[in-house]
């Protein structure tokens, strides 16, 4: 008697977990606003940024409808354990901490660095040579620290700031010959901003990926394999007709 | 010298996070550190002599300005004198043409006179409250001996007043000390810096800032030892006679 008891109770967990896993025919995604120019609202309160684009564009594909459920930062794990959405595209950056709790998606983006330097800078390019007894600026702690600190500091003097906004004040007043910051940032305070004059210098980064990481992932419940499936399929087809690179381009272009 | 860095580096074989690397950035923070404290201590000191005196005056014009400037870097935190004085001159017109940005470019030197000014503001405070309260015996005694109010001051108030002021002023330099932590936010890499430093790259905030914490203690502990040699020496008059 208790066997069959087992087995049925087993037979309905299967049951209704391949259910869950295939039908959906909505997908809510958990999302961490404002965060620019991943997530954030435009004046008139709608959703947008490189992530809300690209998980549209990604449920066109698919054929499913999305909607975005706003969750903040420090509950976004608990929330999709919970089931108050299917998954997480909230600039998750893929860790082993974090694959222990969720399914990744393959990385969707590994946001870029960039150097930035006032529009007269004589810098034409990165290298050694270049940057002797330069003063480089990056934010303490970062990825950016980590990367400029073993390849360029025995050669420059590299200013470590607590925040981003101390580090563009003395950019702006010529303390710094250049920065080293996630472009998204550099972009929207120095590239976007009013005042002053600036420019990116050589090539934008994502590699070697000990310093700039696995990029982003879309995060997903660990039995939700199929839709991680689907999601994946979607971003390939995404990146082969040139959809990915067209909202690419609208949030991580320099001009 | 040589053979004591292969010792080291032998003895750190082990050790991931305290590399001759990360050991030189504590070392390059020390001497910041005491650069800084010691140099803005001793403009300080220098400065508030004249300021104590000043603060005691019977004339308007030089009491309260004293007043004012003590009062308002006393009255704000060193934090915010430190910010003011990096990120904020930069909104002086012209600063960076001219000859002032050549002292204000580096990080150090704004700290430096931040730290000194603030140090300078206690000091200046501490002193008038021990030229104040010189008993008023000595002060009438040196008028009986003829000595006119200059030279009662040079050789009665200061000389006593310094040294009941020393235990408070001993006080201050151990504050200084710790304050000075904070030059870290305008980018200077001294002994918290580096600390920070290491944190960030290693992610390991208990090794990093136990080792400095270790390093301010020893600091510490010269400065006390320091001061009570001085004040066994200066102040023998009013121990108990032995012997």
């Amino acid at each position: 008697m208790k066997k069959v008891l087992t087995l049925s109770l087993l037979g309905l967990a299967i049951a209704a977990t391949s259910a869950q896993a295939q039908d959906y025919e909505e997908v809510r995604i958990g999302v961490d606003v404002p965060y620019e120019p991943m997530e954030y609202r435009t004046a008139d309160g709608e959703l947008t940024g490189f992530d809300i684009d690209l998980g549209n564009a990604l449920c066109d594909e698919i054929g499913v409808s999305c909607e975005w459920v706003v969750q903040g930062w420090d509950g976004i794990i608990p929330g999709l354990m919970a089931r108050k959405y299917d998954a997480i595209m909230s600039s998750m950056t893929i860790n082993d901490d974090r694959r222990e709790q969720v399914l990744f998606s393959d990385p969707y983006i590994t946001p870029p660095s960039a150097w930035f330097a006032p529009g007269g800078t004589e810098l034409e390019e990165i290298s050694e040579e270049s940057l002797t007894d330069m003063t480089i600026g990056v934010q303490r702690g970062t990825l950016q620290d980590n990367y400029v600190t073993d390849m360029y500091g025995d050669v420059a003097d590299i200013n470590r700031y607590a925040t981003a906004d101390d580090m563009v004040l003395d950019m702006e007043s010529e303390r710094l010959d250049i920065l080293f910051l996630d472009f998204p940032v550099g972009k929207s305070t120095l590239l976007d901003s009013e005042e002053g004059d600036y420019t990116v210098v050589g090539e934008m980064l994502t590699e070697p990926k000990e310093y700039f990481g696995d990029g982003f992932g879309i995060a997903f419940r660990q039995r939700d394999e199929a839709l991680a499936e689907q999601f994946n399929e979607a971003l390939e087809t995404l990146r082969e007709d040139g959809t990915y690179d067209e909202i690419y381009a609208r949030y991580f272009e320099a001009k | 010298m040589e053979s004591l860095l292969t010792w080291l580096e032998n003895q750190l074989a082990d050790n991931s996070i305290f590399t001759l690397q990360t050991l030189s950035h504590y070392a390059d923070g020390l001497t910041t550190t005491v650069q800084l404290v010691f140099l803005s201590l001793i403009i300080g000191l220098i400065a508030a002599v004249p300021l104590a005196i000043g603060r005691g005056s019977r004339h308007a014009w030089i009491k309260w300005p004293i007043f004012a400037y003590t009062y308002v870097f006393r009255g704000t935190p060193l934090l915010i004198q430190l910010y003011l004085i990096y990120y904020g001159v930069v909104f002086v017109d012209g600063i960076q043409e001219s000859w002032l940005w050549v002292i204000l470019e580096d990080p150090f030197i704004p700290a430096l006179i931040a730290f000194t000014l603030n140090t300078a503001a206690y000091t200046t405070e501490i002193f008038r409250g021990a030229i104040k309260s010189t008993s008023k015996g000595e002060i009438e005694a040196a008028r009986a001996y003829g000595m006119s109010p200059g030279l009662t001051m040079r050789r009665i108030i200061i000389p006593s007043a310094f040294r009941r002021a020393l235990p408070a002023y001993g006080n201050e330099v151990i504050f200084m000390l710790h304050a000075s932590a904070i030059a870290s936010v305008v980018t200077i890499m001294d002994l918290t810096g580096a600390a920070r430093f290491v944190y960030a790259r290693y992610y390991a905030p208990f090794e990093a800032f136990l080792f400095v914490a270790a390093i301010y203690l020893c600091l510490t502990f010269a400065i006390l030892y320091f001061f009570r040699h001085l004040e066994k020496k200066l102040l023998a008059h009013l121990q108990p006679q032995t012997g």
